[in-house]
């Protein structure tokens, strides 16, 4: 059974601080949602709403259509996955795994065999007469997992579930949990301040900043068409311009900014474009979208720049540079295929993209560096 | 074992270390092992007076003991049924006290550490220590008028109309039981406080979620993290219980002896402190392989009291 998640027009307050803030969105049965955003964003605190831990202050917490006001956490289908796994460190592996089919009053044999089942999806079998301490980070991980699994909940919700553990693992683990949601076909809610995390697993991904819901979209047009300069500087590397918006036709818009005339995609929101001509506006060019201007290829958005250093990393070379009147390090990343020469420090060169590599946005609260 | 001590003072410095070394030595020393030998030592000697302490008529002799057993040399019954009845009773007794003791104590420690907020947890805390800065001879005696037959609790239940005529609460050691559980409390609330303050709250909140009742919340989460608490508090609460006087001796009705009256009586009224040690011993005694067994029972380690 899959069940889907639906929040309409939810506040939560804390006092007069407000954690969340008329949070709409609708989470299909059976995907893998992700919130994203940096820490004390409220992405707990929405969390512990849908798991019922805490009633909004206002608004709606709906799964599978039916509305859960007044329905405490041990009655609503879901189970939360804890930020720190809240694992019971006094019972045994698969005492920790069937705790939720103790409570239901399923008897000792019928309990272990699950659990013994449990224990093979998440690949530790026979570790069931382990106690909890005596696992890995990576091992009480699953283990975390399986003991959420074993309530058989219609919507699994996981607080930052990786982020005690080490890189490699972490991105095992990603692996592993995607794999997992799609053998048991339940909805996932997965909350991260980590953007790989939330875009290589999610089948949808909401963008949060300071209690607000900036953008929900899958991972690709997270990336590729930011609607808040909040997500375009919050997920992934991206240099802006800010300036004015002198025409705006079509999809495109123009914009002049102290560096030069740059045109860029003005990004709609709600089925409409975000800037007409006037607005003040910032340009977002990510580094990968940057090239280094020869003189033959036109390029519709060209800077004069001087390079300020450059640093080999293996697959790819990422170049600062120091842009005609503007205040920031612009930073541009090449492949590295063997091609590409380098330039010396100092020197000078013009560097540029494609319009529509560019994103017009309007001028916005942005994530700190 | 040497390179604990090297390290030992090489963390402490040799001063410090040296000193503390020293004090705990003393402490046990003087303070623990030497009376209780004194008192060993006299329950296997024959009464005489200090005069002749040392001297040939101070003979060892297991008389004391066999006293509490079997009662006079020329007693008609085959048992000392009274002093061992007497020592039966204070033993049931005290788990008795412990056990309400435990059951009042644990909800409020649950409370305090994990519901109660900010100012009115520490205004409980207060109310809870504030009352043992009155010694304990006035609270035993405030008892005494509380539960007498003229008292509030005698009137207020009659002027209820739940009692018609005075309840003798004295006779019936209603107020014997009341002052002994409260007069150890405190050292029932904080060894659990402690204990049940340490669990992670996402663990009560992870058993929630999973559907868990409250009850079954503190029976498979609460209560096991709380154990080491709940044992010190309780050896504590039996120990001190079992060889309380004060209470009893104010408190108790007519008929009620505490075993701690009879070695009373015995160092005191009989001057007869050989057996009033054997008496004492055997209650020392008795209490430890008491709690030794219900730790068994429990399967709580020694060392896990003393974290
Ligand atoms: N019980 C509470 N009372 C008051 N303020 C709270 C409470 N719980 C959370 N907050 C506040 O709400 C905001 C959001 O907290 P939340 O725990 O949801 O952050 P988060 O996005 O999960 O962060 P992190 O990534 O660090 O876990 C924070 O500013 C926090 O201080
Ligand atoms: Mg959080």
């Amino acid at each position: 059974m899959s069940a889907d998640v639906k929040l309409e027009d939810v506040w939560i307050r804390f006092g007069s601080f407000e954690a969340a803030k008329d949070v709409n969105i609708h989470i299909q049965e059976g995907e893998f949602f992700s919130f994203l955003g940096p820490s004390g964003c409220g992405k707990t605190t929405l969390l512990r709403a849908v798991s019922g831990f805490l009633e909004p202050s206002e608004g709606k917490v709906l799964i599978g259509g039916q509305d859960m006001a007044g329905i405490g956490p041990n009655k609503r289908p879901t189970a939360l996955i804890f930020q720190n796994l809240a694992l019971f460190p006094l019972m045994k592996v698969w005492e920790n795994i069937a705790f939720p089919l103790e409570v239901r009053g399923v008897g000792k044999a019928e309990r272990r065999k699950r659990a013994d089942e449990l224990l093979e999806l998440i690949a530790l079998p026979d570790q069931g007469d382990k106690m909890v301490n005596e696992l890995s980070g990576g091992q009480k991980q699953r283990v975390a997992i399986a003991r959420a699994l074993a309530a058989e909940p219609d919507v699994l919700l996981l607080d930052e579930p990786l982020s005690a553990l080490d890189l490699k693992l972490r991105q095992h683990m990603r692996t592993e949990l995607r794999a997992i949601q799609q053998r048991v076909g339940i909805t996932f809610i997965y909350i991260t301040h980590d953007q790989g995390e939330a875009l290589t697993m999610s089948d949808h991904v909401a963008v949060m900043s300071q209690g607000v819901i900036e953008q929900v979209a899958d991972g690709n047009t997270i990336y590729d068409s930011p609607q808040t300069a909040f997500v375009a500087s919050f997920v992934g590397e991206n240099n802006h311009f800010q300036g004015k918006v002198t025409a705006a036709d079509g999809d495109m818009v123009t914009v002049e900014t102290p560096s030069g005339v740059l045109r860029g995609r003005n990004i709609e929101r709600d089925g409409k474009p975000q800037l007409a001509a006037g607005d003040q506006a910032l340009v977002f060019i990510r580094p990968e979208s940057l090239r280094f201007v020869d003189g033959e290829k036109k390029r519709d958005n060209v800077l004069e720049a001087t390079v300020e250093r450059q640093e080999f990393e293996g697959n790819f070379w990422q170049v600062f540079l120091q842009v005609k009147d503007c205040p920031r390090v612009v930073s541009l990343s090449m492949v590295n295929d063997g091609s590409s020469v380098g330039h010396d420090v100092g020197a000078q060169v013009k560097i540029g993209c494609d319009a529509a590599h560019a994103v017009a946005l309007p001028v916005g609260q942005m994530a700190a560096e | 074992m040497s390179t604990y001590w090297k390290d030992y003072f090489r963390r402490n410095g040799m001063a410090l270390g040296l000193f503390v070394l020293l004090a705990v030595m003393v402490w046990m020393l003087v303070m623990i092992i030497l009376p209780q030998l004194y008192m060993l030592d006299f329950s296997f000697r024959t009464n005489v007076p200090p005069p002749q302490w040392g001297t040939d008529t101070h003979t060892y002799t297991l008389e004391h003991y066999r006293y509490l057993l079997y009662g006079n040399v020329n007693a008609t019954e085959s048992f000392n049924y009274l002093d061992l009845g007497v020592f039966g009773r204070t033993i049931i007794a005290a788990v008795f006290v412990t056990f309400i003791d435990l059951c009042l104590c644990y909800p409020v420690a649950y409370y305090l550490a994990h519901v109660a907020k900010g100012g009115w947890g520490r205004l409980m805390v207060m109310s809870l220590i504030v009352p043992f800065w009155v010694n304990e001879l006035l609270r035993a005696f405030a008892f005494k008028v509380m539960f007498g037959t003229g008292g509030v609790i005698n009137d207020a239940l009659m002027w209820l109309g739940i009692l018609d005529q005075p309840y003798d609460f004295i006779r019936e050691n209603v107020a014997l039981y009341s002052g002994l559980s409260y007069a150890y409390i405190l050292l029932m609330i904080f060894p659990i406080y402690n204990a049940v303050e340490s669990l992670d709250r996402n663990q009560i909140e992870a058993a929630r979620d999973m559907g868990a009742p409250w009850w079954r919340i503190h029976w498979r989460v609460v209560i096991p993290h709380a154990k080491p608490g709940i044992t010190s508090g309780s050896t504590m609460v039996f120990m001190l219980t079992a060889g309380a006087l004060a209470a009893p001796q104010i408190l108790g009705g007519p008929s009620s002896l505490w075993f701690t009256q009879l070695v009373y009586k015995w160092f005191n009224n009989s001057a007869n402190w050989a057996r009033g040690s054997a008496y004492a011993l055997v209650l020392l005694v008795a209490c430890i392989v008491f709690v030794l067994l219900m730790m068994r029972i429990f399967k709580v380690k020694l060392g896990e009291i003393a974290r």
